[in-house]
């Protein structure tokens, strides 16, 4: 089994709100997140595949195929977006590094075809990041 | 859904590492310029993995304000510009990054219960790094 990993990055906007709480529990929880007018990061995401050598091409995966996909599902949905208001995951869950760690790996997992999603690694910050495998 | 979050921390210290059941040749030998007596430096870089379900409520697998907390009063303040030599950490270990790694991983095990707590790893250097999942294989 060979792992593959493929990078890419994203510019959104983000808050967090819990509809359900108060504006003091929701300041409690999420702090400075809170600010309902929004804030910003630059995202780095990393999408790990695995899967046998095809010994014809030598690939796990086509890449090309790869960075396709990340483009149409990942780049073109969330760069330079606001995630709360303009990416339909976040309708419903709060758009915290681990949510959109989560929809990113369903986005994914359903386009690939040759290759199995390993990990999604997704960083909000240098100093932060979220891993997902697709565990319930 | 089960997630993992990583966070990264840096703190400085010194160390020398020096065992004292080896003669000084053999210190020389087995540790060469980390055996100077007068000791040296690094900035370690920290990164600690906790997992869990991601809460419906919040969207996290804990309040990062908990990890942070936890890791400055537990790790930062206990090594950051101290000379590990002289902790009781190390009073009859030598302060390699992996025993580090492993005091690290003891005490967070035992001070944070926010979330589980799945594994660290130290940067000692640019070119060097430890990881440590309590005698788990970390995962990858």
């Amino acid at each position: 089994m060979i792992y593959l990993t493929r990078k890419c990055e994203f510019s959104a906007s983000h808050y967090y709100h819990n509809s359900q709480w108060s504006e003091e529990e929701n300041r409690r929880v999420f702090g400075k997140c809170a600010n309902l007018n929004g804030h910003g990061h630059n995202y780095t995401l990393e999408v790990t595949v695995k899967g046998r050598v095809d010994p014809t091409t030598g690939f796990v995966v086509d890449l090309k195929q790869l960075k396709d996909i990340l483009n149409r599902e990942v780049v073109d949905a969330m760069d330079h977006r606001h995630l709360n208001k303009e990416v339909p995951e976040f309708a419903a869950r709060i758009p915290t590094t681990e949510n959109i760690a989560i929809a990113i790996w369903q986005r994914l997992e359903q386009r690939l075809q040759v290759a199995k999603l390993h990990r999604v690694r997704l960083y909000e910050m240098p100093d932060l990041y979220v891993d997902f495998y697709g565990e319930a | 859904m089960r997630a993992h979050l990583t966070r990264r921390y840096v703190f400085a210290a010194s160390h020398r590492l020096h065992a004292p059941t080896l003669s000084e040749e053999q210190n020389r030998d087995t540790y060469g310029k980390c055996n100077n007596p007068y000791g040296h430096g690094h900035n370690y870089a920290l990164e600690v993995t906790v997992s869990g379900p991601v809460s419906s409520d919040s969207g996290m697998v804990c309040n990062l304000v908990e990890i942070d907390e936890a890791v400055r009063r537990e790790v930062l303040e206990r090594f950051d510009h101290q000379n590990l030599n002289t902790l009781r950490e190390f009073a009859n270990l030598v302060p390699t990054t992996e025993n580090l790694a492993e005091v690290v991983y003891n005490i967070l095990k035992q001070s944070f219960h926010a979330a589980h707590l799945e594994q660290i790893r130290i940067e000692e250097t640019l070119m060097n790094s430890f990881e440590y999942a309590g005698g788990n294989e970390p995962r990858r």
